[in-house]
């Protein structure tokens, strides 16, 4: 050995594999990037992939209740009979098929009516000369923001009959006679709906459109093209992937939803697979509840396949078309007018309408009398009065309600903090682990609950954790599932708005903080956090007002003693209590609206980013 | 003060190999630039040496000091390099003030309030931007926010200074003038600076050695002006030089001593004193192909002794130079001439090429076989 280190030959070093070692290990944890990527892969197949083998594990075993009906079987054995029951027996008809068809059928309509409406209001609001469109811009996508339920809520006011539905609605009272396949059944829920999601086309088919240079337009009309033929052969091709996307969009939210089909469907004995499974669970069929559930995911899971393999990758041409640029308005002619009325029309009659007569009728003492005298705030603060819906008392002196309103309000806060924590946190692996596997595995993870219908999700949740599981006490009627299935189920929607929050903050900033020999702790405090406060704040708000409306993911977890407002209007609802669960929708959408004010106030949101929500 | 020794370097991403076993010594005090077309692996090293990166193989030394032994998998951490990196976003941290955004390093470090004060101020009033110490990044004008970010490189004293495509995101003008600037700042500071560009003209006017890449090999470090006069291979002379180099197909005899090169500008012979180490290929007469720097051929309107006849294909007064393409017979040739020539198209002029400046290539290994040599 030479003594002399400076020596040029002497950078000839000695391989040492106990320094290796030592050095791997050093590495591994040292680096918080891989300690978060281990924390958070092991809880998202805990929270995600466990509960759903979980609960596909479960519709091929043997339960209790069921015992008698299957020859020779203990508890937990393997069977094929629920698989059986619901796919070849004489009741697999009404469990699944016929539920299913209606889905679909509905599914279908509801798209392609609410690409029509959409379309035609993104083509009008982007492309032509019409008047009003600042007013337009947010009455069109007002009735988006109120949840679905509040406004099939608001349907049956106007529509409902006295046979079914206990009181009047509007049109009875005033003596009209309303056929019985306008208060309930598919048509009301296909019209509903596609009053909701019309909003998904208008939103992807505009900002397509607002993508497309004009000139690519003025170069047809050189080419002698007429306006028709323009809209035809150029506008439509290059809007084609936004339309198909949004189509699938619609479909596979419309095929997964349970509030309004609960609302105007369940009575009138109308079910698609999602009610379907919601009244097989309920009554006490849960396995085969289970097997509906995974169905519906199954259907899920194929559409949105679909959707990535037919549109993603032509997805990308609208914008190849140019970026923007020079739009030049065409001009309606003397089409102007009469369009400006439609769309009023429309959205007044069709939305806001049934609203204003929801609203007047909580103030209506007797259903169906619009006088003056018959004004009465007892259903919003009346003591209870025994000839009056058996004595129960008005929505803000109810004891329940504040109770309910206080846990609603807890649940909200709670969850929408959490998982805007946990979606930052998922955004920070996904963005700095661009490229590796780390990063891909986590985001694909994430991306599982968006598969999965609210309430087959709820469902999940609900075969995992009613019974203890390993670490974790049976978790059924508490606050701690309803937070834990509203946080995971909002992970896709809070971890894509946490990504787009941390990809915005390059990340040599972050190499410039450990150059400067800042860890990696005191670059997320004094780097990363002041930095991604906005993104943090807009994304909060929007899962915060998504919870808040939530109803479908929740309905089969809740329970008596532990539920929220939305629950509490099904349920007033479904009790024929109409007036009452009027007031409480009413509660709901102005404290929706508030907030969707407030967060358009605080953060200059776009609303189309609660797209997901 | 600081020498770096990087030594068999691997960097892959994937299965991309974007360092190809580097050698490469920055003595202490040098200003080196890594001049390559993007994707060369120029960036790369320059980050393999701040720590910001990891490679797969090799050894690391600053100093005599280890800092990377790839096979141990022993990274030290870039802040115990002794080094500061600029950035070519410049990463400012848009939430803090100037002031901040060059104390940060500092208050890291726990040093005391009022030496961070005289120091971040120091930094600032060298850069000629102390005025606005209390603005944000987005205050600023480009050339502003680049001066911040040297700043901030510079006010923890390192022993190495690396820049990243420092000037790529100012306008023409103010990057002549913070060219001066930074080799301004590199003699009075004397710290070692690794400088990343693709712009030649940087890497000729400022640094002391040049390092060019491609394709994630080093294919030559020299000064600058021997890596304009004499390109170690055909790729090399390709990029430096604007306008670039004439390249013209030549057949090539060696007997004995001499070199004797024949294409359309004529035959010219060459001396062993002036041959290169690359091997010369084996068969006694050879393809190769000569390098003519535009410069290096004077052109008259009368006909001269020696000259080849050259017919005008365009002709490009710019005020201070013209830039003349001719063809001598099926050779084209771009021509530099100082001051304003208005030749019109299709004149005969006369060409004589300076035979012993022009460079020898082989046409089979692009490696060079005959240095450049005064008139």
């Amino acid at each position: 050995m030479r003594e002399n280190q400076t020596q040029p030959d002497l950078y000839q070093e000695e391989f040492s594999m106990a320094r290796k070692i030592k050095n791997a290990f050093r590495n591994a944890f040292t680096n918080p990037y891989n300690l978060i990527v281990i924390v958070a892969i092991v809880a998202l197949t805990y929270l995600i992939v466990v509960p759903l083998i979980e609960m596909i594990t479960v519709t091929f075993q043997a339960t209790q209740q069921d015992l008698r009906r299957i020859p020779g079987a203990q508890v937990g054995d393997f069977t094929l009979f629920y698989w059986n029951r619901l796919l070849f027996s004489d009741v697999s008809s009404s469990l699944l098929y016929k539920p299913l068809m209606n889905s679909l059928g509905i599914a279908i309509c509801v798209s392609v009516l609410s690409i029509a409406i959409g379309s035609a209001t993104a083509w009008l609001m982007v492309r032509s000369d019409m008047p009003g469109k600042k007013f337009f811009s947010l009455a069109i996508i007002i009735p988006y923001m109120l949840p679905s339920w509040c406004k099939s809520m608001a349907w049956l006011t106007v529509f409902k009959t006295e046979r079914i539905g206990g009181s009047p609605g509007f049109l009875s009272a005033l003596g009209v006679q309303v056929p019985e396949w306008l208060a309930y059944g598919p048509l009301p829920i296909i019209l509903v709906l596609t009053l909701h999601y019309y909003a998904y086309a208008y939103l992807l088919v505009s900002a397509s459109l607002s993508s497309i240079n004009s000139e690519l337009e003025e170069m047809g009309e050189i080419a002698g093209a007429n306006k028709l033929q323009i809209l035809r052969r150029i506008t439509l091709p290059l809007v084609l992937p936004a339309i198909l996307s949004s189509f699938i969009l619609t479909f596979s939210k419309s095929i997964g939803t349970f509030g309004v089909p609960a609302f105007l469907g369940m009575k009138a004995n109308f079910f698609t697979i999602s009610t379907r499974m919601y009244s097989s669970i309920r009554q006490q069929q849960t396995t085969t509840g289970y097997a509906i559930a995974t169905i519906l995911i199954l259907i899920s899971s194929l559409n949105v396949y679909i959707n990535q393999r037919a549109i993603g990758a032509r997805k990308s041409y609208a914008t190849i078309g140019g970026k923007g640029g020079r739009s030049t308005l065409i001009s309606l002619g003397k089409w102007r007018v009469l369009i400006v009325v439609l769309l009023v029309l429309f959205i007044f009659v069709g939305v806001m309408g049934p609203l204003i007569i929801l609203t007047v009728d909580t103030f209506m003492l007797k259903p169906g009398v619009y006088s003056l005298d018959n004004f009465s705030l007892h259903y919003w603060s009346g003591a209870g009065n025994p000839d009056i819906y058996e004595g129960e008392p008005g929505v803000f002196a109810n004891s329940r309600f504040w109770q309910i309103a206080g846990n609603t309000l807890k649940l909200v806060l709670i969850t929408s903090i959490v998982a805007t924590v946990c979606g930052q946190i998922i955004g920070y692996i996904a963005s700095r682990g661009r490229g590796k596997f780390s990063g891909k595995l986590v985001e694909q993870m994430v991306f599982i609950p968006y598969l999965i219908p609210s309430i087959a999700f709820g469902a999940i949740y609900l075969s995992m954790f009613s019974k203890p599981q390993l670490l974790i006490p049976s978790l059924y009627g508490t606050f701690t599932l309803m937070v834990l299935v509203s946080v995971v189920k909002h992970l896709p929607f809070s971890s894509r708005s946490g990504t787009s929050n941390m990809m915005q903050i390059g990340i040599e900033l972050e190499e410039a903080g450990s150059i400067e020999g800042a860890s990696f702790l005191q670059r997320f405090g004094r780097i990363v956090l002041p930095l991604s406060k906005n993104g943090f704040i807009s994304g909060l708000m929007l899962i915060f007002i998504s919870i808040m409306k939530e109803l479908d993911l929740i309905i089969l977890i809740v329970t008596p003693s532990m539920n929220t407002l939305p629950y509490m209007a099904f349920t007033y609802s479904n009790s024929n209590m109409a007036p009452y669960s009027n007031v409480v929708a009413v509660i709901m959408f102005v404290i929706v609206l508030f907030f969707y004010w407030l967060t358009n106030k605080v953060s200059k949101t776009d609303i189309s980013k609660s797209l997901g929500g | 003060m600081s020498r770096i020794v990087l030594k068999d370097i691997d960097k892959f991403y994937g299965s991309n190999h974007v360092l190809k076993n580097l050698n490469l010594t920055i003595e202490d005090g040098e200003f080196m630039t890594l001049l390559g077309p993007s994707g060369c692996g120029k960036t790369t090293t320059l980050r393999v040496v701040s720590g910001l990166e990891r490679p797969q193989n090799g050894f690391l030394y600053m100093d005599d000091e280890l800092m990377v032994n790839a096979k141990e998998l022993f990274f030290a951490p870039p802040s115990k390099r002794g080094l500061n990196l600029v950035f070519q976003s410049y990463a400012l941290w848009p939430h803090m003030t100037v002031f901040n955004n060059v104390a940060f390093g500092l208050t890291i470090k726990h040093v005391p309030k009022d030496e961070i004060k005289k120091k971040v101020e120091s930094a600032l009033e060298r850069m000629q931007i102390l005025e606005f110490k209390a603005r944000y990044p987005s205050e600023l004008s480009g050339g502003q926010q680049q001066r911040v970010a040297i700043a901030r490189a510079i006010v923890s004293e390192p022993k190495v200074l690396l820049l990243d495509e420092p000037l790529s995101n100012l306008d023409a003008k103010l990057r002549i003038d913070m060219r001066s600037e930074l080799k301004r700042l590199h003699q009075e500071l004397g710290t070692t600076v690794i400088y990343v560009t693709h712009d030649q003209v940087e890497a000729l006017t400022m640094s002391t050695k040049v390092a060019v890449f491609f394709e994630g090999n080093l294919v030559q470090v020299d000064t600058p002006m021997n890596v304009y006069q004499n390109p170690a291979d055909l790729r090399v002379a390709d990029f430096i030089g604007n306008p670039s180099i004439n390249f013209v197909d030549a057949t090539a005899q060696l007997n004995g001593d001499t070199l004797e090169v024949s294409s359309e500008l004529g035959t010219f012979k060459y001396d062993r004193a002036d041959f290169t180490e690359n091997e010369f290929p084996q068969s006694g007469k050879f393809d190769c192909v000569l390098g003519v720097r535009p410069e290096q051929v004077k052109l008259s309107i009368k006909e001269v002794e020696g000259a080849s006849g050259a017919i005008v294909y365009a002709c490009q007064p710019a005020g201070s130079e013209t830039l003349v393409q001719v063809n001598i017979g099926e050779t084209k040739l771009l021509i530099k001439q100082v001051g304003v020539k208005n030749y019109s198209t299709n004149q005969q002029l006369y060409a004589t090429v300076l035979e012993n400046m022009v460079t020898v290539y082989s046409k089979e290994t692009g490696k060079l076989l005959k240095f450049s040599h005064e008139e």
